[in-house]
């Protein structure tokens, strides 16, 4: 059955609200300070060391956002376990929170179909996250050019563009988790917990997981002629269902140019390499492309679940 | 001229597994006209009114709503129809203002008529000056009201209230009845769901009793008193005499006569005794009033029920 009108209709009005409510709601505030505050200390405390030793690496900039200074961890990894908790908490209560305040059955019988109203919630979501995390760069490049006394090169300014990128879709992804938890579940607390469920499977447990899996399916990791390379295989791919390892993955090859394989390495490929030389930003590109396409595609995925989801719901409180 | 019909359901069917929610129901709402919708909870009411607009898809059967399929073209239906759901909810943290500018821009209207029915209608909903109020610091009554204004900024030919009165005050329920028919007098036709039968008789042209998803009974209050409490005739007879009692029960067709007050008397009878009644008692008596008594939706409701127990 066809109906009639654009199912984007209203996409644009409900976008502006979300994100207006968003960027100036207390929570979104108290979120992002925290990851200002921890990923700005990371990286100053990471400037403070480069310029002690400021000749070593051609690329500077991208070793800011790399390098760990005890006890704070690297910039980086700071990103990738806190992001996740800023997607969490903007879409944790995205549609149930429609549900609890009574609010959905008054929008809905606007003339807009659901899916403006899901879709626009979640771009809104993923503006509000752009934002915060282009501030951030922005922020921390500013930091790097006033404490280091120099400009980021081209090649650095790719790299960092495409790591803003992937830390965007990898916001993407755990904001698609949150939404999908917030039309599951009816009480936001419930969602909310869920969606943190997910977090520290993925962020604690998935390394300890997969050895573990990974000896199940492909036996165990050595055997009597060295490494057992489906064991390495199947745990590198089982790995690679948390979309923190793609994140790290990502970050790994695009900010340490050196970087020229993401997984198992045979001697024959590195045949004739000049080991600790950098890739071009393109061959970086080409590495990470799959992880980087993966976490979009994640991020489809679940919200598309999430959307069938919402559309079989029945709309009353 | 007849007015037009504004809604029509045909053999309407809501399903949900085995469970039979709306029961192939017929119902037809026209334009001027406040129609209520009535029975127990889980009867049916609410998810008859999200089908009717577009938020669930029947089973079976068809609607039209303002002369659109709310199935097929549920943009067009929402459009046309403003809807008030019972506890209206709102963004507490956005003003008064915006709460409004938000859904009225979803609806299609621009900034300016945005602004100019905001203000027109706050006003004829008695809220003035709270605009730039935050909707948190609002009592229910002033949230049910802020839910009318909404669907007077829409201006729909179709006003749609779920139990709009459940949560009011005796004070705030009788003004926003007045609202209501303030609808009415716009022309918008208005389907009124409730469980306070007394306000639906004060307001409703016609009721619709639901009952496990049927339309069990629809028509006027009184054709439905005619079809539940039988004969049907309720006279209200006001007279100062003697025996006046005896006298009424004694007359052929009536079935029962009760004292109200001193000098007022219901006759319940089988058919249009008033010009007999007058007859009897003008020449001996002090005959002021004789009409027909309103009987109550109250009564109906409950000796309907009664019966529909009693037959289970």
């Amino acid at each position: 059955m066809r109906r009639s009108g654009s199912p984007f209709t209203g996409v644009g009005i409900v976008l502006a609200k979300e994100a207006a409510d968003y960027l100036s709601g207390a929570r979104m505030w108290l979120v992002e300070a925290l990851v200002f505050l921890t990923a700005i200390a990371a990286a100053y405390a990471a400037i403070l060391s480069i310029r002690a030793n400021i000749g070593e690496s051609p690329f500077l900039f991208l070793r800011l956002l790399t390098m760990a200074q005890d006890p704070l961890p690297s910039f980086i990894a700071l990103l990738g376990f806190l992001i996740p908790l800023v997607a969490i908490a903007i879409g944790f209560d995205a549609i149930n929170g429609e549900f609890s305040r009574r609010t959905l059955s008054r929008v809905l019988a606007q003339p807009i179909y659901r899916d403006a109203l899901l879709l626009g919630k979640f771009l809104a979501g993923l503006l509000a996250l752009t934002i915060g995390l282009a501030s951030l760069w922005l922020l921390v490049i500013g930091l790097g050019l006033l404490l280091l006394g120099l400009p980021p090169s081209g090649e650095e300014m790719v790299r960092m563009l495409g790591f803003l990128v992937a830390t965007i879709a990898y916001g993407g992804v755990w904001l698609a988790v949150a939404f999908l938890f917030s039309v599951i579940f009816r009480a936001p607390a419930t969602a909310a917990l869920a969606a943190l469920g997910v977090w520290l499977l993925f962020a604690l447990f998935w390394s300890v997981v997969t050895p573990l899996l990974a000896t199940l399916i492909a036996g165990p990791p050595e055997d009597i002629f060295g490494p057992n390379l489906a064991y390495l295989q199947t745990a590198q791919a089982l790995d690679r269902i948390s979309p923190n390892t793609l994140y790290a993955e990502i970050a790994l090859a695009l900010l340490q140019p050196s970087t020229r394989a993401l997984g198992p390495v045979f001697y024959s490929q590195i045949q004739g390499a000049l080991l600790g030389a950098p890739l071009p930003a393109t061959q970086s590109f080409i590495l990470v492309w799959p992880q980087l396409t993966g976490l979009v595609a994640a991020m489809i995925l679940i919200f598309a679940v999430a959307y069938v989801a919402f559309q079989r719901q029945e709309i009353r409180a | 001229m007849a007015e037009e019909v504004v809604i029509r359901a045909e053999g309407l069917t809501k399903r949900y597994a085995a469970t039979v929610a709306v029961d192939h129901i017929d119902l037809e709402v026209r334009s001027g006209e406040i129609v209520g919708i009535l029975g127990p909870n889980g009867s049916g009411k609410t998810t008859t009114i999200l089908m009717l607009l577009g938020l669930t898809e029947p089973t079976e059967g068809r609607a039209e709503v303002a002369g659109f399929d709310p199935l097929r073209e549920p943009l067009e239906v929402k459009r046309r129809v403003g809807y008030l759901p019972d506890s209206v909810g709102f963004y507490d943290g956005l003003s008064a203002r915006d709460n409004l500018a938000y859904t009225g821009r979803l609806a299609g209207l621009s900034r300016r008529e945005i602004d100019e029915r905001f203000t027109e209608a706050l006003a004829r909903v008695g809220l003035p000056d709270i605009g730039r109020e935050r909707v948190g610091t609002f009592s229910r009554g002033m949230r049910q009201r802020l839910g009318l204004a909404e669907i007077l900024m829409k201006r729909p030919s179709i006003a749609i209230l779920d139990e709009p009165t459940a949560t009011l005050d005796p004070h705030s329920t009788q003004e926003f009845l007045g609202m209501i028919r303030g609808l009415k007098t716009d022309g918008t036709a208005v389907l009124l769901s409730s469980h306070h039968l007394d306000q639906v008789q004060s307001v409703c042209d016609r009721v619709a009793l639901f009952n496990h998803g049927r339309i069990a009974l629809s028509g006027s209050v009184t054709e439905l008193a005619q079809r539940v409490l039988g004969g049907g005739h309720v006279i209200d007879v006001e007279v100062r005499g003697a025996g006046i009692r005896d006298r009424l029960a004694g007359m052929p067709g009536v079935v029962r006569v009760q004292e109200l007050g001193p000098e007022l008397y219901r006759v319940d009878c089988d058919r249009d005794l008033r010009p007999e009644i007058a007859r009897l008692l003008a020449p001996s008596s002090e005959l002021t009033g004789i009409r027909f008594a309103e009987p109550s939706l109250n009564e109906v409701y409950t000796r309907y029920f009664d019966e529909v127990r009693r037959a289970a």
